[in-house]
């Protein structure tokens, strides 16, 4: 009898082997070898053609000191504080709205995350003639106001030196460096940005409204508590978990930006290098220089920020949570 | 009082949300607008809303082709006219297309004058003729088998290695799983160049294997299948254990079928996640005939001389499956994304 229940024991084991063997084999190599591989090669000088030479921290020391590299952090910081609050605050606004109406839910529904299915990289061609200096759709629409047109993706100038330039000037101040801002056309990204993503930050906090008990909402205006008390004390608590959520995943994917770059600017990563993001520029360490052994040292720094950003917005998530 | 208030509000709430769903959908009419203009139109400013109507003159001569034309009443006065209005059989039309032939004069018969106002004709070019090196349609088919063989394989894996976590003793279960589960937190960017090695190592780069093998496997569908086999009852599988099923088929006739929604949800996010990838192939290829669609797009829009209608056509090209599918299925789709998290 023990040795039917052992055999039978036996041959599960080996199908659950079998069955988690294709999943696993792939993952290791095409996930896991390739962290060590770069942590490795970060610390040679490779050309992918020659021999590696090894040359310890250099990569690092290199990195610390190249001025286009922190450039790009700043790109990428700019990206990163453009879009994400803005997205999940308008998010917030357009699904309370959402929440409220019962005509049409579903149609808004559609209609808003319809971008965020669609490929990015149609939708970021389409926005590149959207934004055109010559006839473009949006400097059509500025001169209905009769403002002046823009260079849009080929203006190197940041948004704040543009926009305050005729409250600055008078008073002899200019706006430089990251003062004045992301560039226009950083800023035109971000716009796109926003638009594409917006759609899946109101589905995602509409679910998490249709969480909300309404008993919670009868009972706080039985004690008299007005529309906008239900708001503070009632709906933004019980929806910060999906809010957090919605945080760390978007800051997560945003530090990856990299289409939107590649294909809405000429030349891409420009004008002036002022939409070069950080992947934007490990790629081209990578795949347009092929200094494999530098690129490495970057994934690995950008590795290290990222995860250090999902731990502390985990910690502090949670400790959200715990305080309700 | 309070429900005329109640009233107003709901009023201005569908306002504000109407005039965004316009902001939302502008960008997709105006691709569709411009795919259907005519390359001088094009460069109209203020841009034009509704293509304006354009008169085409066939040449006579060995290869007929059309040139864009104005008609003019007389040869010497050369305002353009309106057509219709000219009584005469013979109308004089003179080249309003940039080139060679921009002024030319002709005069040909009424037959040989066509109005159109849409250009359907820009979509059958971009699908066969927009690139120098090969065809649209290449793209879209390498996209095709990409995608599929990509949403089959991880359906495959995936449900194999969630039944196994979720329901399958064995030494080293939840450390393995937990081991996997860390690997999805690692940035894809960052896995990039030690990829490209391994699979330059493998002789792989520019084919079908290398759009393809590594995304066999997938975290995620791993973590979203054994949630759901976890939540079947044991009792079921007990009973089938008792009946003489094994491992197999109890996967397979009890667990596949009852996890059908999921694993079509599952099948939906691979798919279009597959459609939708540009880093990755624009790096593993670079031959022409292995471009996908994100990367010929791309391609289309890197080399000289944008035809911006055309490339407008192509793009509509590339989101007709996905939007089509979204119709089919959109609330199930939203909602899946709502519920599971994951970001398109």
């Amino acid at each position: 009898m023990l040795r039917i229940k052992d055999r039978a024991q036996r041959r599960t084991r080996l199908t659950a082997y079998g069955f988690i063997l294709p999943a696993a084999l792939l993952i290791f190599i095409f996930h896991i070898v390739p962290i060590f591989i770069s942590f490795g090669l970060s610390f040679f000088e490779w050309d992918m053609l020659g021999k590696a030479r090894f040359i310890g921290l250099d990569n690092y020391y290199q990195l610390s000191t190249d001025r286009e590299f922190w450039l790009s952090v700043l790109n990428t910081c700019f990206y990163v504080l453009g879009t994400v609050p803005c997205s999940i605050g308008l998010a917030l606004f357009f699904a309370l709205l959402l929440h409220r109406v019962v005509l049409n839910r579903g149609l808004y529904r559609t209609i808003y995350f319809l971008p965020v299915i669609t490929s990015l990289n149609a939708v970021a061609l389409v926005w590149t003639w959207i934004y055109h200096p010559q006839f473009g759709l949006v400097n059509g629409f500025l001169s209905w106001f009769g403002l002046a047109p823009q260079r849009w993706m080929l203006e190197p100038r940041g948004i704040f030196d543009l926009i305050l330039k005729p409250v600055l000037d008078p008073i002899g101040l200019t706006l430089s460096g990251f003062l004045a801002g992301p560039s226009l056309a950083l800023t035109g990204i971000i716009v796109m940005s926003i638009w594409k993503g917006l759609g899946y930050n109101i589905v995602v906090l509409l679910a998490g409204l249709g969480t909300i008990p309404r008993e919670l909402y009868e009972a706080a205006r039985l004690d008299g508590a007005g529309r906008l008390a239900s708001l503070r004390h009632i709906t933004v608590p019980l929806i910060s978990p999906s809010l957090s959520f919605l945080l760390i995943t978007s800051t997560i994917s945003s530090f990856q930006v990299f289409n939107q770059v590649y294909l809405m600017t000429q030349p891409p990563g420009g004008p002036l290098g002022t939409t070069t993001v950080a992947v934007f520029y490990l790629y081209e360490k990578g795949f347009v220089d092929f200094e494999m052994g530098y690129a490495s040292a970057l994934a690995v720094v950008l590795f290290v920020i990222l995860f250090t950003i999902t731990l502390i917005q985990f910690k502090r998530g949670g400790a959200q949570q715990t305080s309700l | 009082m309070h429900r005329f208030r109640n009233m107003l509000l709901d009023l201005l709430v569908h306002i504000i949300l109407i005039t965004v769903g316009i902001f939302m959908v502008v960008p997709f009419v105006w691709m569709v607008v411009t795919s259907l203009k005519d390359p001088t139109e094009v460069l109209a400013f203020p841009p034009r809303w509704i293509p304006e109507q354009k008169y085409y003159a066939v040449l006579p001569g060995e290869n007929a082709r059309e040139v864009r034309v104005q008609t003019i009443s007389a040869p010497d006065t050369g305002s353009a006219e309106n057509p219709s209005t000219i009584s005469s059989d013979q109308l004089v039309v003179r080249c309003i297309e940039p080139g060679p032939d921009q002024g030319r004069k002709w005069s040909i018969g009424r037959t040989d004058l066509r109005s159109r106002r849409f250009l359907w004709s820009n979509y059958p070019r971009a699908w066969s003729e927009i690139s120098r090196e090969v065809t649209f349609s290449r793209y879209f088919y390498v996209t095709t088998i990409v995608a599929l063989l990509t949403t089959l394989g991880q359906l495959i894996t995936s449900t194999l290695a969630a039944f196994a976590f979720a329901r399958l003793k064995f030494f080293l279960n939840h450390i393995i799983f937990t081991i996997l589960l860390g690997t999805m937190m690692v940035p894809q960017p960052v896995l990039l160049i030690p990829d490209f090695i391994l699979l330059a190592k493998f002789g792989w780069l520019n084919t079908f294997y290398a759009l393809i093998v590594p995304w066999l496997a997938n975290v995620f569908g791993i973590f979203l299948l054994r949630q759901y086999f976890l939540t079947i009852p044991e009792e079921l599988l007990d009973a089938a254990r008792i009946d003489g099923c094994g491992n197999i088929r109890i996967l397979v006739q009890i667990m596949v079928p009852l996890a059908k929604p999921i694993l079509m949800t599952l099948a939906l996010f691979t798919f279009i996640g597959s459609w939708n990838s540009f880093m990755w192939p624009l790096i593993v290829t670079n031959s022409p005939d292995m471009r996908t669609l994100q990367v010929g797009l791309a391609s289309l829009q890197s080399e000289s001389g944008i035809q911006w209608t055309l490339m407008m056509a192509a793009s509509t090209f590339s989101l007709i499956p996905l939007i089509v599918l979204f119709f089919f299925v959109q609330k199930h789709l939203i909602e899946s994304f709502a519920r599971s998290g994951l970001k398109g």
